[in-house]
């Protein structure tokens, strides 16, 4: 992750693929209101997504407009970070991926929208108001869960325990970048440890830091995932409804 | 005659549609380009995702066509951010009137505005709760009166 390409394209790419795995669970969520919930909030990062892809394109040079980055590209190309692309598992799973997501995209969002750059500036400046209220609604599924039952309980530590390795990457510095994403991990850090001790868990220790999405080494997760979402527009090029 | 302005603020939400696109904020600007006589359309969407933007876009082009401006732009902006706070009186009765309670006012500063209580838009009672922080479209919630026990869509702050 480099200049301001690379930096909108990984941006549109956490988005996208966070967009991807939460509308998964359309028509699978545990109650209607969470099946609303996810598939509202897997809309509002696939706008974010859409906007962040086509600037991208734009600063690239290329030609390549936001399905041509979305769907034409290949994995070793995707620049998300890996958090985004692990599968979904439970709910718990779900819910604590996408707290610590909302809890990195909404500093990284209010920061955008102050600089210096016009366009990430009014993108970010949109996005934060959703992602605000996407951090607001999974945290209060943590601390539900958390703080819920001796089952749930060990679900919300285990799907903390297991998410925490992939947070590291998230901050990475990159002063070259319009926002320096280790500038964001005090904000971060905050949030967490308020939530997490609201939901009796502890914050993990930070250990192994699992890396490379941000250079295009993905886990396996994300080829299946780009085949079923890349799949239609390959086999059927130019395909309008 | 319909002016541009005029034809475009009469074009309705496609997913609310007891409100125009002027009364809910989105319509920001009517202009002519002076060099090119075209009209030039600004909106801006509710959410970044809100599906109905295409729609929206759409049926601009009719009106304007119909009132006589077949070849206008339109460009979308993204800052300052749509707020609820944009939305006219006018569009806060119909909404109301609708069925659909209107969002309270955006404190500034504060991106998630805690709502207090939430009016019954079909009987007036503030006893109401949440059932939903999400709703029917990107922009609602679903809420529920405990006085006439009638489920109705709250306009959420932003």
């Amino acid at each position: 992750m480099r200049g301001p390409f690379e930096f909108t394209l990984a941006l549109g790419d956490d988005a996208l693929i966070a967009a991807q795995r939460l509308a998964e669970w359309t028509t699978r969520a545990p109650e209607m209101e969470e099946d609303v919930a996810l598939a509202n909030i897997a809309l509002d990062q696939l706008g974010a997504a859409r906007l962040l892809l086509t600037y991208a394109g734009e600063l690239e040079g290329a030609g390549r407009d936001e399905d041509a980055l979305a769907f034409l590209r290949d994995d070793r190309e995707f620049r998300n970070c890996l958090l985004v692309e692990l599968p979904n598992g439970d709910f718990a799973v779900t819910m604590a991926k996408l707290f610590l997501l909302s809890a990195y995209q909404l500093p990284l969002y209010t920061a955008l929208a102050g600089c210096a750059d016009e366009r990430l500036a009014a993108i970010g400046a949109k996005a934060r108001k959703e992602s605000a209220y996407h951090l607001d609604h999974a945290a209060l599924w943590v601390k539900r869960l958390g703080d819920g039952t001796e089952e749930s309980h060990r679900r919300m530590r285990d799907a903390v325990d297991q998410l925490w390795p992939y947070v590291a990457e998230l901050f990475a510095a990159n002063p070259a970048a319009p926002v320096d994403p280790a500038t964001l991990r005090a904000d971060f850090d905050a949030t967490v440890d308020a939530v997490l001790a609201e939901a009796t868990l502890t914050r993990p220790e930070t250990g192994w830091a699992p890396a490379g999405g941000r250079d295009g080494v993905h886990t396996e997760h994300l080829s299946y995932l780009l085949a079923e979402m890349q799949v239609l527009h390959r086999a059927h090029p130019g395909a309008r409804w | 005659m319909t002016t541009p302005r005029e034809a475009v603020a009469a074009v309705v939400d496609p997913e609310i549609r007891v409100v125009t696109i002027d009364e809910l904020g989105i319509l920001r600007a009517v202009d002519e380009d002076p060099a090119s006589g075209r009209v030039v359309v600004t909106i801006t969407p509710t959410y970044t995702g809100c599906p109905a933007m295409d729609v929206i876009r759409a049926d601009i082009r009719r009106a304007l066509a119909a009132a006589g401006h077949p070849d206008a732009e339109i460009r979308t902006v993204y800052r300052p951010a749509w707020s609820t706070d944009w939305i006219s009186d006018t569009g806060r009765a119909k909404l109301a009137a609708a069925g659909i309670a209107p969002p309270a006012p955006v404190r500034p500063g504060n991106a998630v505005p805690l709502t207090l209580s939430v009016r019954c838009p079909r009987c007036g009672s503030p006893e109401t709760e949440q059932v939903s922080r999400f709703g029917s479209t990107a922009c609602k919630a679903l809420w529920r009166c405990r006085s006439c026990s009638e489920p109705f869509d709250h306009l959420k702050a932003l």
